[in-house]
């Protein structure tokens, strides 16, 4: 945590807080029936409560709430049984009802906490201010005409959590941390996709700089940033563009800006002044959201294993590294995955396996866990083979390879090639003989104290079994050759 | 007896004894419209087309014997109720050429248990008005004029176009909507019965908004028992609307003739105000002396939050209405007036769409909940609201129903009152606690002033309590006798059709 920006006049530390737009996964809106499918035709998916036709009522979906109080539970937060929704006035083409339903003063979900980890194997606890529950609004097109919008409006209504944290991360690293980690915890939960390309998670930075030690000064909204890296650059962009305003004799202003990739800068969007006065009250047509006790207690029984306790379960019973763990538990069927092969194996031979060739392979050939040539049945074939000393780790390599080429197994990989590890003594010793007879000087050089030749002899014999040789049947041969 | 004399009551009983058809029924009140309505601007929309196939729909039923409580029975739909296919214009210019392509929730009730919609009933803008001048499809003329003149008096509002036409004999009664009196004061000043039940009684899925918090629907009728028949097909648990209430709906006409004996009656002293015409106070404590007569105990009540509660309803309404309103921009289903941008159009939008009254009240509900200003009026007139409903169960818990005076005068003439609008909203000063505690409120027409013209006085019951407010309301109903005809109504045009048959 030693991030800071070097200014002119010393270093300034950052101060970032997020505020999450987190698209909720159901079948219907948050307060209409209609169909929330991504990528519909426009204007397909759209009931009259969401056109904001007269007369019409927005009705609560259950099945939002459902969603909105297990992410609540996922961030260990407080649930609020009372919460109530409110009017949020302006007035914009996209916007049907010339008014939001969100909740302002009364969430339904109060703080809670996320953990991150950091590249060096350090965690952070995050806190999360709330979640409320609110509904997302149109979509403008303005390129499909030199003079008119259009308006999209199958979004409109959707349910959104909008999720704030505290002011607490301090560096671009911790701000992409705790939205992968949302993101993961959101995505174990099934409550929201996290696909931030497809919009379904947005994120607002608010970024302000200070020097060590000092109360927070003046912060900026970055609104809308559509990526992990984005936001990691926006934070940094807008920060370095702060300290050059304070050191300049300047002053920040509140302000809202959005973040430009393309020229790696922020620029203002609206200032303070001209903010909406959102005339918030609250929304006559709903009564306020009382939840039930043993509701939410069924919830949260019902709740999957999450990421923190799987991590916390992968170090105590495999035994694994906490870095490792993470890295296996930030995706659940990668997760879902390591555990399959792990079953009944060498649980830290198997996340090597996992972490290393296989993720490689899948990078290599970009493909998924679902995707993948290579089952973890499959997998955990391989892992046999090399237990029951069938074949060593050096052919499980090639096996590996062929499985990834082919889609066989590594049992009738091994079969097919003849790659069964020769465990045969008298073979070996003869491979030894023939491999010390080659090479007589180098032999001299190890007797004359070269026992890093040791290493040469090995490969030598190796390479005349064609790489089946039992290691450790090999070393033993040739020490007792050499001694 | 002729047509133009049937009650909903009466008229049910002719269908059933097939002493007219539902058709000629119908054609009678189609007749009438088109003889007086011209005259009071009573209806927006005339759907003669609909009636009269909905009238022979009904005419088959009632062959078949299959006959609803409504069936047959032609209706005035205030024009803020969204009918699928027929216009619904709210009063206002901006919505002129919308057709809803869905039905309410009420109007659909009332088209399940067999009724027949005559067309729509003009009203104020979006509700807004206590005199019906502000619509934009002209003032309503009340069906009744002061003795000796003939000035033209406003019917009151906002249902004054469903309350003419019933007075004037034009539909056997109409769907309105109150959201601060516009039930009960129109009842009022055109000589009618007009309940607005207990807030959550009828969906309001379906009806334009105007104070989604105050907006109630219930009918008018002629007499007491015609709105409890109508009350019993509108009302209903909805689960299109959230704060619909999951109530049984009683049998309310059953409820008009159970008496008062031994019910108290409590008298607010709050609402005897300094300014009230002595004639309305006189028709007060004779309503109270028949109910006595009747059985009942008067008891003296206080609601000392009751001074507050025009106020307080002229900053709840007008914040909730600004909201509501924004939907009204051009973009969907309004008419548009274009601009260069997407801020001008809305500004052309509404300033060509909406009238004087509408602007002057978003313009004060826009304020009331700007920052600043919220904590100052809207919170606390909340706070405020919450207090007028603890004066009410606090005296219910001693009463069974109040007795008050429905309007602090009797129907005044077009463009009277019309210089401040103070003035105007003084008008629902008895009848707003009943919408900021949505407690149920029946008018009753209970006698006329010096003029001639109708006075109405107000029965106030416990939530959800409206068969109380129909025994009492029925009871005064029986004691005024109120017989007096409006000088404007229905000719006898069909009379002559009618069969000869047993009398009812």
């Amino acid at each position: 945590m030693s991030y800071v920006i070097e200014g002119a006049s010393g270093p300034w530390e950052l101060v970032i807080g997020l505020e999450v737009h987190a698209q909720v996964i159901s079948r219907s809106k948050l307060f209409s029936g209609a169909a929330t499918d991504f990528g519909a035709e426009p204007n397909t998916q759209v009931s009259f409560v969401d056109a904001a036709f007269p007369g019409m009522l927005p009705v609560i979906n259950r099945a939002c709430v459902a969603q909105a109080v297990r992410t609540g539970l996922g961030l260990r937060a407080h649930i609020n049984l009372v919460s109530r929704f409110d009017r949020k006035n302006y007035f914009y083409a996209d916007l049907p009802a010339g008014y939001q339903i969100s909740q302002y003063e009364h969430p339904i979900v109060g703080a809670g906490v996320i953990e991150i980890e950091l590249a060096d194997g350090s965690t952070r606890q995050i806190g999360v201010t709330r979640l409320h529950l609110e509904q997302d609004a149109g979509k403008s097109l303005h390129d499909q005409d030199a003079t008119k919008s259009y308006i999209d409006l199958n979004r409109a209504g959707v349910a959104l959590m909008e999720i704030v944290s505290e002011p607490d991360l301090r560096t671009p690293e911790e701000a992409g941390a705790y939205l992968r980690k949302l993101r993961t915890i959101l995505r174990y939960l099934g409550t929201c996709d996290g696909n931030m390309e497809e919009g379904s998670m947005r994120a607002d930075v608010n970024v302000s700089v200070r020097r060590a030690g000092e109360p927070f000064r003046t912060r900026c909204e970055v609104k809308n940033v559509n990526s992990i890296r984005y936001v990691m650059h926006a934070i940094e962009a807008e920060a370095r563009r702060q300290v050059a305003v304070w050191e300049d004799g300047g002053e920040v202003v509140q302000e809202t800006r959005l973040y430009d990739p393309a020229r790696g800068e922020t620029r203002s969007l609206r200032s303070k002044e001209d903010a909406h006065d959102y005339r918030y009250f609250p929304d006559p047509d709903l009564l306020p959201l009382v939840l039930e006790e043993d509701w939410v207690a069924a919830l949260k029984a019902d709740l999957p294993e999450l990421p923190d306790e799987k991590r916390a379960r992968f170090v105590r019973d495999y035994g694994l590294p906490a870095y490792d763990s993470g890295v296996l538990v930030a995706d659940q069927v990668t997760a879902d995955f390591y555990e399959t092969v792990a079953k009944g194996r060498d649980a830290r031979l198997a996340a090597n396996w996992v972490t290393g060739d296989f993720f490689a392979a899948l990078n290599r050939t970009g493909t998924t866990i679902e995707t993948s040539p290579v089952s973890s049945a499959a997998l955990g074939g391989l892992l046999d083979l090399l237990a029951d000393q069938t074949i060593n780790g050096r052919i499980a390599k090639e096996v590996f390879e062929a499985m990834v080429e082919t889609g066989e197994s590594a049992a009738a990989i091994v079969e097919a090639r003849g790659l069964r590890q020769v465990t045969d003594t008298g073979a070996i010793d003869a491979a030894v003989d023939a491999v010390l007879a080659a090479h007589p000087d180098k032999l001299a050089e190890f007797r004359s104290g070269k026992d890093k030749l040791f290493g040469f002899f090995v490969g030598q014999v190796m390479k005349a079994m064609a790489g089946k040789g039992n290691p450790a049947l090999v070393n033993d041969a040739l020490k007792q050759k050499l001694s | 007896m002729s047509m133009h004399d049937l009650t909903l009551a009466t008229a049910r009983d002719g269908l059933r004894r097939k002493r007219f058809s539902a058709r000629e029924l119908t054609a009678h009140f189609l007749d009438a419209i088109e003889v007086i309505n011209p005259r009071i601007n009573a209806f927006i929309t005339v759907t003669p087309e609909l009636a009269l196939a909905q009238a022979a729909a009904a005419d088959a039923a009632l062959a078949r014997g299959e006959a609803g409580p409504l069936t047959g029975l032609p209706l005035a739909i205030k024009d803020l109720f969204c009918t699928a296919g027929v216009a619904t214009t709210a009063g206002s210019r901006i919505l002129e050429h919308f057709v809803p392509p869905y039905e309410s929730t009420v109007t659909a009730n009332l088209l399940r248990d067999g009724a027949v919609f005559l067309g729509k009933a003009n009203l104020d803008e979006f509700a807004m008005g206590s005199s019906n001048m502000t619509s934009a499809f002209g003032p309503v003329v009340n069906p009744w004029t002061r003795r000796g003149d003939n000035a033209p008096l406003v019917p009151g509002g906002s249902s004054g176009g469903s309350a003419a036409a019933v007075a004037a004999r034009l539909a056997l009664g109409a769907t309105a909507t109150d959201t601060g009196g516009s039930i009960r004061q129109p009842a009022s000043f055109c000589g009618i019965a007009g309940i607005k039940p207990t807030y959550g009684r009828c969906s309001r899925w379906g009806i334009v908004a105007f104070a989604s918090s105050l907006d109630q629907a219930g009918p008018v009728a002629r007499t007491v028992e015609d709105c409890a028949i109508l009350l019993g097909s509108m009302a209903g648990f909805d689960p299109k609307d959230s704060t619909s209430a999951e109530q049984a709906v009683p049998d309310f006409a059953a409820a008009c003739k159970r008496g008062v004996r031994g019910l108290r009656i409590g008298v607010p002293r709050e609402y005897r105000s300094d300014g009230m015409p002595p004639e309305i106070e006189t028709l007060w404590q004779q309503g109270l002396g028949w109910l006595r007569e009747q059985g009942a105990s008067i008891v003296d009540v206080s609601l000392p939050h009751t001074k507050y509660g025009l106020a307080t309803y002229y900053i709840v309404a007008p914040a909730e209405a600004s909201s509501n309103l924004a939907r009204y921009d051009g973009v969907r289903f309004t008419d548009r007036s274009e601009g260069a941008d997407l801020i001008e159009l809305y500004e052309n939008t509404r300033a060509d769409g909406f009238g004087a009254e509408v602007k002057r009240r978003i313009m004060i509900g826009t304020y009331v909940l700007s920052a600043g200003y919220y904590d100052a009026y809207y919170l606390r007139a909340q706070k405020v609201r919450a207090l007028i409903l603890k004066d009410f169960t606090d005296v219910f818990r001693d009463v069974d129903a109040l007795v008050t005076p429905t309007a602090p005068s009797a129907a005044f003439a077009q463009g009277e009152k019309m210089d401040d609008p103070v003035t105007m909203y003084l008008n629902d000063v008895f009848t707003v606690p009943a919408n900021m505690s949505g407690i149920p409120g029946l008018s009753v027409p209970a006698g006329l002033d010096a003029n001639g013209l109708p006075l109405g006085l107000q029965v106030l019951g416990k939530p959800f309590d409206e068969e109380t407010v129909f025994a009492v309301g029925a009871a005064l109903e029986r004691a005024a006798g109120f017989t007096t005809l409006p000088s404007l109504r229905a000719p006898s045009l069909r009379a002559p059709s009618l069969r000869a048959g047993a009398e009812p």
